[in-house]
């Protein structure tokens, strides 16, 4: 019984590294992993075996969590290049996508004060559509190894990645 | 010639032979333990063919009661009649709030405790009580010890709560090989029976908690894509309710606690009765002498409880956000638990899917049946079916973070096994330790999550503010139980340090509750021999007072005397605790006074022969 823990995600799932992926191919390794892998596999046996099987299959959960969202997938890509995103000291945007940021704001709290869930999920559904169009112009860039541009459009996902989950708890505070 | 058997590596030798492994579902109004029979799992029952054992322990004059027995008591005795302790389970007062019980508690730091008969009790005893009684009942019907259990908890219990079920079966003496969440168990009951493919919704409302889950089914996979509850809301807020309503229609305030437990229990009839009845009554005599009569509705009973249905409702949507799909994706909703008999339970849950909820498993035993066939496979007993459950986190978990807030550093949702790791650094020049405080919840503020732990990480190397970097790692297992390390990794100097929530009890603490409460055993033994030593050390002493007393004369002055001696040297010994030395002493004095019972004897007969009657003597 051997587990590589210092295999890459895209190889553990048997996968070309690349951004692009198939996801339901991924979710049918991932089940075919855990089945492997999995504590409840390891029940009764010694707690080495034990010990092992608990490790691994938190890699493979994490791994799997990586690989199926796209900014996860994106920055991991990224440091496997040896890039590092500079999410947390690099704050330096564009003008123009601060000020969309700031309408962006606005519009939410605005709706949130005024108990406007409709509005809420409107404003969700069009922030969707920027996430998918920003996370297929940060694909081209990755297959072309544009790095510094990936890793600005990283920092834009994450924005924007938060701005949905304000969206949602913002319509959780409405709706509870 | 027969060949030789060799079995695989890392089979077991003997691969029929079958390892005796139960599901236990504590529940907070009723238990059960069931097993996996011949390929199917079914029911325990007890000695009288019951199979629900009412979680109730009574603690009474007469040593422990549990069950059937301990629930009879409970009208007469509720103080030490402990029901519905699961509500109490990895709890503080402070949490327990307005709900009506008749108990003392002392405000423990982590859990609370029941102060009974029999001392003081945390909820993790009375539990394991409950357990013990259960796992009884497993060995004796199934001949044999158990290899292991596989305990249920709900899905949304927190860490402090699944630590302390894990600490109470580990104190009944059980092996657990999981815990295992309640609307989990029931979709592998379900599934298996049914053959489900696709996404379904769990509701589960028991006695005293609530829980959603959804989950996708598929070729032998349990997926829970999002889990979200209750864990203070159950049946018995329906009771407490009418309860409550009755105390309003009767102009009752402040009934003393026979009387509350009365009215509780009166309400909870009333509630059973009217899930097959339009209208049914309430009537009581309480201990002034006062008659309670009142008629109730169904109607009115669903208006008055109306919110608590609406309370379930909220979960149920927050469940569906977070696995990011709409109630028209499910394709069947299981109901699980007693409470989901209520009619306008279940008409709410239809009316929110759009469809008929499925319940042709009873609710009251599907958990118990999900969690042995859990169990089963855990256990090693691997039959032609396989599966996989993929179950995950209920609650958030964060540390705090400068300003009283809380830093998420596993989302609620994630797949468990897992872990994550945060590094941090120090603020001040020269530092060398650093506070951890562990939390659990969604709320912004550290005052509006559960406090699992607090930890400081010693030894860190002094170095100018910032350049130390602690990474602390969360790991939760799959039982859902988190454990915490933290190190610091600029300099070769390590400092670690693991932690358990400060809730549960670390295993020696278990380890010296089971010795206690085998030393309890041997102390009951030792005090039994004792009593029955003193009682016969006592009435030889008594016949003979009343010999000296009648018949001193027939034995010489100083024979008397050395009587009087070794009576005196007994009855020392009895206001002491030895019973082997009362023993030794009761027969030295058999001895000595040997001769003047033949005496007496011969005197008696004596007597007789002049027409005294034998039974004077």
């Amino acid at each position: 019984m051997q587990f590589d823990f210092n295999q890459t995600y895209f190889t553990l799932f048997g996968m070309q590294q690349g951004f692009a992926i198939d996801t339901r191919e991924l979710d049918q390794r991932y089940r075919d992993l855990q089945a492997l892998w999995h504590p409840d596999r390891f029940a009764s046996s010694d707690d080495t075996a034990r010990r092992l099987s608990l490790q691994a299959s938190t890699f493979v959960n994490e791994a799997w969590q990586t690989l199926k969202s796209p900014l996860a997938r994106a920055r991991y890509l990224l440091r496997l290049n040896g890039i590092d995103t500079q999410e947390d000291t690099n704050t330096a945007m564009p003008m123009d996508f601060l000020m969309q940021q700031m309408e962006w704001r606005e519009a939410i709290a605005e709706a949130k004060s005024s108990r406007h869930l409709d509005e809420l999920e409107r404003l969700g559904a069009e922030l969707r559509e920027e996430i998918a169009a920003l996370e297929q112009l940060l694909g081209g860039q990755l297959d072309v190894s544009q790095w510094d541009a990936a890793s600005t459009s990283v920092r834009k996902l994450r924005f924007l990645e938060k701005l949905d989950q304000e969206i949602g708890d913002a319509i959780e505070a409405v709706m509870f | 010639m027969a060949l030789l058997q060799i079995s695989e590596p890392g089979m077991s030798a003997a691969p029929h032979q079958h390892r005796l492994a139960v599901g236990i579902d504590l529940g907070t109004t009723n238990s059960l333990v069931a097993t996996v029979k011949s390929g199917s799992a079914v029911c325990l029952p007890d000695a009288e063919g019951r199979m629900l054992l009412p979680s109730v322990v009574h603690y009474g004059r007469d040593g422990l009661l549990v069950g059937h027995a301990a629930q009879a008591r409970q009208n007469e005795d509720p103080a030490n009649t402990i029901v519905s302790v699961k509500r109490f389970m990895g709890r503080g007062v402070h949490d327990i709030g307005e709900l009506a019980t008749p108990y003392r508690f002392v405000d423990e730091p982590g859990m609370l405790k029941l102060v009974t008969r029999a001392g003081v009790k945390s909820p993790v005893e009375v539990s394991a009580d409950i357990l013990a009684t259960l796992k009884a009942r497993a060995e004796a019907s199934l001949g044999g010890e158990l290899v292991g259990a596989v305990v249920t908890v709900p899905a949304y219990f927190d860490d402090a709560q699944r630590q302390a079920t894990k600490d109470a079966a580990k104190l009944a003496g059980l092996n657990v090989l999981r815990l295992l969440n309640e609307p989990t168990a029931a979709a592998i009951a379900y599934g298996l029976d049914n053959g489900a493919e696709g996404t379904y919704v769990v509701y589960d409302l028991g006695g005293g908690t609530f829980d959603v889950s959804i989950l996708e089914l598929s070729r032998g996979v349990f997926e829970v894509r999002a889990t979200s509850g209750d864990a203070q809301l159950g049946g018995d807020d329906f009771d407490h309710r009418l309860y409550c309503w009755v105390l309003e229609q009767a102009g009752l305030r402040g009934p003393n606690a026979h009387d509350q437990r009365l009215l509780l229990t009166r309400a909870r009839e009333a509630k059973e009765a009217l899930t097959d009845h339009d209208s049914t009554r309430i009537t009581a005599v309480l201990s002034d002498g006062q008659v309670i009569d009142q008629e109730l509705s169904a109607h009115d009973f669903q208006q008055l409880t109306a919110h608590l249905v609406q309370k379930t409702l909220l979960p149920v949507k927050k469940a569906l956000r977070d696995a990011k799909l709409t109630a028209a994706d499910i394709k069947g909703v299981v109901l699980v638990g007693g409470a989901t008999r209520m009619p306008h339970v279940r008409r709410a849950v239809a009316e929110l899917f759009g469809q008929q909820p499925l319940t042709n498993l009873d609710p009251d035993k599907v958990v118990a049946l999900g969690a042995a066939m859990q169990a089963n496979v855990l256990a090693g007993n691997k039959g032609d079916d396989d599966w996989l459950l993929l179950d995950v986190i209920p609650l958030s978990l964060g540390l705090e973070t400068m300003g009283g807030l809380v830093e998420k550093v596993i989302p609620r949702n994630s797949t468990i096994p897992t872990a994550r790791a945060q590094e941090f650094t120090t603020f001040k020049d020269g530092q060398t330790a650093m506070a951890i405080h562990v939390l659990q919840g969604e709320r912004e503020l550290v005052s509006d999550c559960r406090s699992l732990a607090r930890f400081e990480l010693r030894g860190i190397p002094a170095m100018v503010a910032g350049a130390a970097r602690i990474r602390v790692t969360f790991q939760v297992d799959a039982d859902g139980l988190l454990s915490v390390s933290a190190r610091e990794q600029s300099t070769g100097i390590e400092a670690s340090i693991a932690v358990k929530p400060s809730y549960g009890l670390s295993d020696e603490e278990v380890a010296r509750m089971l010795q206690e409460s085998m030393q309890h055993a041997q102390d009951d033994m030792q005090q039994r021999k004792l009593g029955e030593a003193r009682v016969e050390a006592e009435s030889l002493l008594n016949a003979l007072d009343v010999a000296l007393a009648s018949d001193g004369e027939l034995i010489a002055a100083e024979e008397q005397a050395r009587i009087r001696t070794s009576m005196a040297e007994l009855r020392a010994l009895c206001a002491a605790d030895n019973a082997d030395a009362i023993r030794l002493a009761a027969e030295a004095l058999n001895q000595a006074s040997s001769d003047f019972a033949a005496r007496r004897m011969d005197a008696a007969v004596r007597r007789g022969l002049a027409g005294h009657n034998i039974a004077e003597l």
